[in-house]
């Protein structure tokens, strides 16, 4: 086929636009280019709506030739409602909350691509065009882009608490996740069986794509829903690399190359993604997806076998103390501190004790926060100098010439257990050393189990005292008391 | 299979030997702003959506298309902005180590 200029030219441009993603994702490897990246990354994306747009205008739709007379409206209000609600959202979301808006915006990725797939299959079945390449790549398509919109609105639900961070599980749970899996499975064979000419499905393809798409719509929740909140930015990324997936067969039903190379790309570097972060933790991406971590069984094991002692409390003025006239302190925050906002009021109380002449790092675990470096993003928005932050590996040794650990709402990655009781359900996860410091201070709401449902026995420690407080109240509290020494 | 095909499949192949490699050795702390930056490339899908709406004749297709260019636009325009949010956060702690005291507000959520 011979192609015009103008549409060689829109060919090239989609050529450009996919290298830009290519090289933009690459730079967003290192610290140094990553910013850079995005913003050529993005330039990539303006580059295929405008060529898009460019096509419509000029040459129409490359199916039909021409633009039907609601398109325009439906792109240009749809692009101003969608763009601002997510213009919107990102910038006003707090950081803490950050890995449910990627999730949000994971979903209805996936939902479009799925919604492209259908739309697709309804033309080609009107025009007798449905043959079983195309009929593969929809159902593909439109399974793909169903799962990842459930399972990540699933994923939403359990960061923002709307539904328990604990594994919720059934009765036949596993029965029905595989059932809705074999109906999805089944009709697909049934509509390329049909495009095949083998069975007749004439006039029920449509139907059958229903069926499938529902399917996958359930199975998503199934396959979320036992899986502990813990685990979920693995979870999302998994269903971010199936977005990408799906996107790429859309490209392949449309004959699109810049959603065929954008799609391809985000399925690969998501799928390499998804296994960097389960390695993080220390566990594989087939044992997360197999849901049942922290909670159940295994956790009431350890549980029994765990954590046993008393719990010695300590007040204000003696952490104060503690803290002022040490020599050397590492502030170990979690989860907790994020929520309570104390961000600042810690870096508030490490200014203050380096005027004292105190050394003062963060240990940051891989995976504190919410998600694989969430901690580091809410650390630098408080101005925590960048030099203080350590990671686990390098900071490891030096816990034990460290004279407080100041554990501020971690809970699980500072849990011995994971070295020593097999029985523990995090067995073999990497943790930060908190419990070869000479002193420990844990400044926590309460007693209660961390994400991961297990206790931790660094908790009854006798070098440990727990300090019962909101983070940000406690750490307030706190710097008033070594004020006054 | 039409030539077409062959092509766009050849393409999609390599693309996703692409993206095995263009991940590597990224530092833990990457590893959010990263996957949200590939986020925001799926949203790509907003491309596939012009075009079904180009096409979108009666009105199912039409709320289908509809919907879709939201969900799409959605996607893109915040996915970039959010992780341009985070990797902000990285490149000011490098250039400004001392706060001055009108970046130290309170508000977490502030804008950037």
């Amino acid at each position: 086929m011979e192609l015009g200029p103008l549409q060689t030219l829109i060919h090239f441009a989609y050529v450009l636009a996919a290298s830009l993603f290519v090289v933009g994702l690459h730079m967003m490897n290192s610290p140094v280019s990553a910013r850079r990246g995005n913003l050529i990354s993005a330039a990539g994306m303006v580059l295929a709506v405008v060529v898009t747009g460019v096509q419509l205008v000029v040459l129409g739709s490359p199916v039909t030739g021409q633009t039907e007379g609601l398109a325009w409206p439906i792109i240009i209000v749809g692009t101003l409602i969608g763009g601002g609600l997510g213009w919107y959202s990102a910038r006003k979301v707090k950081m803490t909350a950050m890995p449910q808006l990627v999730s949000i915006f994971n979903a209805v990725g996936g939902g479009a691509a799925g919604l492209i797939a259908i739309e697709d299959y309804w033309t080609a079945v009107q025009t007798a065009h449905a043959d079983v390449w195309l009929s593969i790549f929809v159902v593909a398509g439109s399974i793909l882009g169903a799962v990842a919109f459930s399972g990540s609105v699933i994923a939403t639900g359990k960061l923002q608490g709307f539904i328990s961070g604990a594994p919720i599980m059934f009765p036949g749970h596993r029965i029905l996740t595989g059932a809705l899996a074999v109906v999805a499975i089944g009709g697909t064979v049934a509509l390329v069986l049909g495009a095949l000419g083998v069975i007749d499905v004439a006039g029920l393809e449509m139907a059958i794509l229903a069926v499938i798409v529902l399917a996958a719509l359930a199975f998503g929740v199934t396959m979320v829903m036992p899986i502990g909140g813990a685990d979920m930015p693995v979870v999302i990324s998994l269903l971010n690399s199936g977005t990408g997936l799906a996107a790429a067969f859309a490209g392949l039903v449309l004959l699109n190359p810049v959603l065929i190379i954008a799609g391809a790309l985000v399925g690969a570097s998501g799928a390499i993604l998804t296994k960097l972060m389960a390695d993080a933790m220390n566990r594989s991406v087939l044992n997360v997806m197999l849901g049942g971590f922290g909670g159940g069984a295994a956790a009431a094991a350890a549980g029994a076998g765990g954590a046993t002692g008393t719990v010695r409390e300590v007040a204000v003025d003696d952490v104060a103390i503690q803290l002022a006239y040490a020599q050397k302190v590492i502030i170990v925050p979690g989860y907790g501190l994020a929520v309570a906002q104390a961000q600042h009021a810690v870096r508030e109380l490490a200014e203050l004790l380096e005027g004292r002449g105190v050394e003062v790092s963060y240990a940051i675990h891989p995976v504190a926060g919410r998600m694989p470096g969430h901690m580091n993003v809410l650390l630098a928005e408080a101005n925590v100098p960048y030099h203080q932050l350590r990671e686990m590996e390098e900071i490891n040794p030096e816990f034990a010439r460290t004279d407080v650990a100041l554990v501020i709402g971690a809970n699980d990655v500072t849990n011995p257990a994971a070295r020593s009781n097999p029985q523990s359900p995090i067995y073999g996860m990497p943790i930060l050393d908190v419990d070869q410091a000479r002193s420990i201070v844990v400044i926590k709401r309460s007693m209660a189990a961390g994400y991961a449902g297990i206790d931790n026995e660094l908790f009854v420690d006798p070098k440990t005292g727990m300090y019962f407080a909101d983070a940000r109240q406690g750490l307030t509290d706190l710097v008033a008391a070594v004020k006054l020494l | 299979m039409t030539f077409e095909l062959v092509a766009a499949l050849t393409i999609f192949i390599l693309a996703v030997l692409v993206g095995f490699e263009v991940i590597s050795k990224v530092p833990a702390t990457l590893h959010t702003p990263l996957m949200s930056g590939a986020n925001s490339i799926h949203g790509i899908v907003l491309v596939g959506s012009m075009l079904i709406a180009a096409t979108a004749n009666e009105p199912l297709s039409q709320i289908i298309a509809f919907v879709a260019v939201i969900f799409a636009a959605m996607n893109v325009v915040g996915g970039y902005v959010v992780t341009d949010r985070m990797l902000q956060m990285f490149k000011r702690r490098e250039v400004s180590a001392v706060p001055t005291p009108a970046e130290t507000g309170q508000d977490a959520g502030r804008e950037a």
